[in-house]
């Protein structure tokens, strides 16, 4: 049941991209195609789980005064040992997604999943919470991007050949060929503009998801006045 | 003050601990990956020139014979830019120039000029950029055929007057919505292709030792 929770909150009650609005930087700066995200988030994923695993470890050994320097120090060290092996031993994969792993150094929610969940919960929650955390913000970049995409290229699925070798080429759309493009979508305003429209597009789900459950569940999370 | 001491110690201890488990971590896979790595990028590098030079045309190892010259005006740098050189049985064949278009939309951009010996071009391609996504990226080769252009152009061909782009009354296309672009990467090949007919001598200068 615990798990079932862990999962829900990552992907998609506390989504990292729509709902807690961490990781901006790295949202809005690579967003601008379904590749581009989903290679960002699964290298921000990747780390992630190693940090939240790595932390939740030795977590009796941090005291409680140093500990977010302590949380820094796992996580840059994580990151840099990441990009190396990787460079060393997945070339070709780092050639798509090496440029993204510095950046990831700047995503809080790395931090910020030690520190909230990580620093008092068990290795196995922790390792799972970093994977549904990373998958939910991959959710995110992906649908991000896909839509800047669409609106700015009228593609989707392009240059997945860099992803998935040979066979990604086949993944990709174009349509019509007519379509000269919405330069504004891949710019960075139009990551705040798309952005705004799927966190609005999400909350609209969830509202119609609360009117449709019994009246007594909705009195329940309803907060009781104070006496 | 006796009540804290015990903690600072505590504290300070632990987190030396852990910066040394960090430099621990990063030195160790610093040093098992390292070789690695570098052949990883001379075979990046390796593919990128055997798609400026056949292979075939040359004999040596053209990733370790490189020269670093330095020239403001024609390179667009003033750091020392890479030129590798391609040679068969000595003779020199081409020399891949990197050069620097300084004037883009936005920032520099970074092209590698393959010159034949005899200073017609076997081909341009672009390194890296910041220019506009969707309107000056076109200067990548995955994205369109316009680099393809330069093959076999030459310092007389065209004449001076045509190396510009459409709009200046030259031969080179421009884009759509993107003339900056093209103009700046036209200009730094013919100032490339002005460096290599001043220096050619110098750039094929056999290294004396390593």
């Amino acid at each position: 049941m615990r798990y079932q929770q862990i999962i829900y909150d990552g992907l998609w009650r506390n989504n990292t991209g729509f709902v807690q609005l961490l990781g901006l930087c790295p949202l809005l700066a690579v967003s601008s195609s379904v590749i581009n995200g989903l290679g960002m988030g699964l290298a921000t994923t990747l780390v992630l789980a190693s940090c939240n695993l790595a932390v939740s470890s030795v977590r009796h050994w941090i005291p409680n005064e140093v500990r977010i320097p302590i949380f820094v120090l796992l996580i840059a060290a994580i990151v840099t040992a990441i990009e190396l092996l990787m460079k060393a031993f997945y070339y070709d994969l780092y050639m798509v997604l090496g440029i993204f792993i510095p950046l990831i150094v700047t995503n809080c929610a790395v931090i910020g999943r030690a520190e909230a969940f990580a620093s008092k919960n068990v290795p196995l929650a922790s390792l799972l919470d970093g994977i549904m955390v990373g998958l939910g913000f991959t959710l995110a970049l992906v649908l991000l991007g896909g839509m800047r995409e669409l609106l700015g290229h009228g593609t989707l699925f392009a240059q997945a050949e860099l992803m998935f070798g040979q066979l990604g080429k086949s993944f990709s759309l174009s349509f019509g060929d007519n379509y000269k493009g919405f330069l504004l979508a891949i710019l960075p305003p139009g990551a705040f503009f798309c952005l705004g429209l799927l966190i609005a597009g999400k909350n609209w789900l969830d509202a119609r998801a609360t009117v449709s459950q019994p009246l007594y569940f909705k009195e329940a999370v309803t907060t009781p006045p104070s006496s | 003050m006796q009540a804290l001491k015990p903690t600072l110690w505590r504290t300070t201890s632990r987190l030396t601990l852990f910066a040394f488990v960090g430099a621990i971590l990063i030195v160790g896979s610093y040093h098992s990956t390292r070789q690695q790595i570098v052949h990883n990028e001379k075979m990046t590098l390796l593919q990128t020139l055997n798609g400026l030079i056949p292979p075939s045309s040359y004999d040596n190892d053209l990733v370790n014979d490189s020269i670093e010259m330095e020239n403001r005006a024609f390179l667009g740098s003033a750091k020392p830019m890479t030129i590798y050189r391609a040679r068969k049985q000595k003779q020199a064949v081409a020399a891949i120039i990197n050069s620097i278009a300084p004037d883009g939309y936005s920032g520099n951009i970074y092209l590698v000029v393959a010159v034949n010996y005899d200073g017609t071009l076997a081909g341009v391609r672009v390194l890296s950029h910041q220019e506009t996504p969707g309107l000056g990226d076109y200067v990548e080769e995955r994205r369109s055929k316009w680099i393809l252009g330069f093959n076999q152009r030459a310092l007389n061909n065209p004449e001076e007057a045509g190396w510009k782009v459409k709009r200046d009354g030259g031969v080179f296309d421009q884009f759509t919505g993107a003339t900056i672009t093209p103009r700046a990467v036209v200009k730094a090949v013919y100032k490339t292709l002005l460096f290599y007919q001043q220096y050619r001598d110098a750039i094929f200068v056999e290294q004396v030792s390593h």
